[in-house]
């Protein structure tokens, strides 16, 4: 009543956004690069964090020129660092907006918008006694977060890179190699090809009997899956996929108002509000001319196109669209 | 009609190729919307709450009369930049590319009677839409005044002055009025109407919240100071009522602006549907405080044309606009404040009374529309 129609935390958010109650939030501290294009981003997170079991994943809202934009990335700090940090290791994907940002214009101080962390590629609590870790590009780094966390007494790696340079925390992995923490292949494949599935055998001859975790490129964790279904022991295996779905933005597409369970098909030139006043959902309406903003909608899944504009947008967490001048560029599905 | 048309000199064509050259003008600015428009919003928003926090405390010893002078001015620009450079341009979706949750228009609630979401559908939709069209947009008068030689007179336009004065000093309950459609729904069957009492409801609650804070709780924990912090608080909503209601009533009503026959925009293309905008809205000129406090509604012109574009890009834009009004031979109608106010009030004045014969200073625009 005494901010009213604001609300009291408005007003704290201005002295103290990492607060206690506050919406989770969280302030680069530092950025460190790793390799030519990673970088490890050092986050003081707000006091609600809850804290994450090594391997997990947190999503962060980032403003990138001024658009915030949601990504998950792997925690890559032990789970009980004393100062309370945690870190995630970034690599600059090509064409990646929060990536480059993240890797090449973040500054400490920035704050951020965090989710508590999340996943289920993690260790078991009962300690497995062989592991193998098969990991590809920065699919070392929810594995570099069980590696720094725990010690296990039989522990081998294959990494694959294109270069040496490019393998993202060389140096520490070379340190825990050294003091016989862990076993390492390094498969750079600009010059050894990719790895052939079949020569795990060779490198790592009692794979069968090791609890694996892989995460890297789609073709690998394929490949892997492939192979150890063949020798009936999938149950060892624990994949962890960073982009599960890829939006493909096309010409119209199957338009789903998930809230009313109803599916059409429409054209890349009909407004999403006259698809669905057609199918006879309910749509909210305005002006119909893009002005007002009485028509907006939650985008839920898939992409849609700015009739006026020609551009594309994804479905995210919280990204509304004007349905009066978007129309479907592939699959969508429209909250009402 | 008597007057003249001063669009008749265009041809259709180039009607059209002036909605190009607009369009053109606003996909660059959003070409180029970023980081530095985002700081822009945030830093206002951070400013206000600062101002309004401040003032509120100073008010805390409003006894004394140097505090409750800086108090009573620090939160009348508070409430004016509540109103103007943040919640008329977040409520019109100007910031919601930004996707952040906290300033956006399906979420913003503003310090003002009328809940948001009613003058989101009475302003974005309807205003906007049918800018200046006699009938269907209630902006021309609010209903309560005639505003044009071609309305009839009726004896009781004689009170309009008082009328305007007595709405320019309770505003945003004229506002919240307005948008509940009042008049319209007082008729018996309507006001039982489900969605008429819902809305009649939210007004009723957002009224009560609002009086609650600036009149009750405000001066209870000035203690001592509580008839001083009432008498502030009163004092600044008054301030901010009477200027937003003068800086409304510069961007449509002073002479030059044109209103609009029902059937002239039957079949609009996007074209006329710009040029309407542009022969139906006036600017104020003047300094950059002078556009940051009227929430940059001093570029209505410009804001008309492109209502979803970050209010800090409009100066920019009134620059290329202008030079399209010159190419086109139109009248870009501004002046300073005091012009436009008292040409706004002469008109109220003048047309309070019957038409003098033949003068008419309010010319139509009557199109001959051409059947696509």
């Amino acid at each position: 009543m005494v901010t009213t129609p604001l609300l009291p935390s408005d007003y704290l958010d201005l002295a103290s956004p990492l607060r206690a109650g506050a919406d989770l939030r969280g302030r680069i501290e530092a950025v460190h690069p790793e390799t030519g294009d990673a970088a490890t981003i050092v986050i003081r997170p707000g006091r609600d964090w809850r804290g994450h079991t090594a391997g997990q994943y947190v999503r962060v809202g980032v403003d990138v020129d001024g658009v915030r934009l949601w990504r998950a990335y792997s925690l890559t700090s032990p789970t009980h660092r004393r100062d309370g940090r945690v870190t995630i290791t970034v690599k600059a994907i090509p064409d990646g907006k929060v990536s480059n940002h993240l890797v090449r214009r973040a500054k400490p101080g920035t704050l951020i918008q965090l989710d508590q962390p999340t996943g289920d590629f993690v260790l078991p609590r009962a300690k497995p006694a062989k592991v193998l870790y098969l990991t590809g590009g920065s699919g070392i780094t929810p594995v570099m977060g069980m590696l720094r966390d725990s010690e296990f007494d039989d522990a081998v790696m294959i990494h694959c890179a294109p270069r040496p340079q490019d393998v993202i925390f060389r140096d520490e992995l070379h340190g825990l190699v050294a003091d016989k923490k862990l076993r390492l292949t390094e498969v750079h494949t600009d010059t050894d090809g990719m790895l052939d599935i079949a020569r795990l055998d060779e490198l790592v001859p009692d794979w069968t009997e090791r609890e694996t975790w892989a995460c890297g490129p789609a073709g690998l964790l394929d490949a892997a899956e492939e192979h150890w279904n063949e020798h009936g022991v999938q149950e060892r295996l624990h994949t962890e996929r960073f982009r599960p779905s890829i939006v493909v933005a096309g010409d119209g597409g199957e338009v789903t108002f998930s809230a009313t369970g109803t599916s059409v098909d429409a054209d890349g030139a009909t407004p999403l509000l006259d698809v669905g006043e057609e199918a006879g959902v309910l749509m909210p309406s305005g002006c119909r001319m893009g002005i007002c903003f009485g028509c907006v909608t939650p985008l839920k899944a898939g992409a849609v196109r700015d009739l006026r504009t020609g551009e594309i947008t994804e479905a995210d967490p919280g990204v509304l669209i004007q349905t009066c001048v978007s129309a479907a560029a592939g699959p969508c599905d429209i909250e009402r | 009609m008597t007057a003249i048309d001063p669009t008749a000199h265009l041809t259709a064509e180039q009607i059209e190729e002036l909605g190009r050259e607009l369009d053109a003008i606003r996909d660059e600015v959003i070409a180029g919307r970023g980081e530095k428009d985002a700081a822009y919003i945030r830093k206002v928003i951070a400013a206000q709450r600062k101002l309004e926090l401040v003032s509120r405390g100073v008010l805390l010893f409003s006894s004394f009369p140097p505090a409750w002078l800086i108090g009573t001015a620090g939160l009348s620009v508070a409430k004016i930049m509540d109103n103007m450079e943040i919640g008329h341009n977040v409520l019109h979706g100007q910031w919601d590319w930004m996707r952040d949750p906290k300033i956006h228009s399906t979420t913003w609630e503003w310090d003002h009677v009328s809940p948001s979401e009613q003058w989101k559908h009475s302003h974005n939709e309807l205003h906007h839409t049918y800018t200046n069209v006699i009938g269907k947009d209630n902006d021309l008068g609010y209903g309560i005044m005639r505003v044009d030689e071609d309305q009839k007179w009726h004896p009781v336009h004689l009170g309009q002055p008082l009328w305007n004065l007595i709405n320019a000093c309770f505003f945003e309950y004229g506002i919240a009025a307005y948008d509940l459609e009042l008049g319209k729904n007082l008729e018996k069957r309507r006001r039982k109407s489900p969605e008429f009492r819902a809305r009649a409801k939210a007004v009723g609650r957002k009224i009560r919240k609002q009086v609650l804070k600036d009149y009750v709780i405000h001066p209870l924990l000035s203690g001592p100071s509580f008839l001083p912090t009432l008498g502030a608080t009163f004092t600044a909503n008054l301030v901010r009522n009477i200027w937003s209601h003068s800086v409304i009533m510069c961007g449509h009503f002073p002479e030059g602006v044109q209103v609009f026959e029902r059937r002239s925009i039957k079949g609009e293309t996007r074209g006329q549907w710009y040029l309407r905008q542009m022969m139906g809205s006036a600017n104020i000129s003047g300094s950059k405080a002078m556009h940051f406090m009227t929430g940059n509604l001093s570029h209505q012109i410009e804001h008309h044309l492109f209502p979803d574009l970050p209010s800090n890009r409009y100066a920019e834009v009134a620059v290329k606009v202008r030079a399209l009004f010159e190419k086109y031979e139109l009248e870009y109608v501004t002046g300073p404040l005091p012009k436009q106010v008292f040409s706004a009030w002469h008109k109220v004045f003048r047309l309070s009374l019957p038409n003098k014969k033949p003068k008419v200073t309010t010319p139509h625009r009557e199109r001959e529309l051409v059947a696509a």
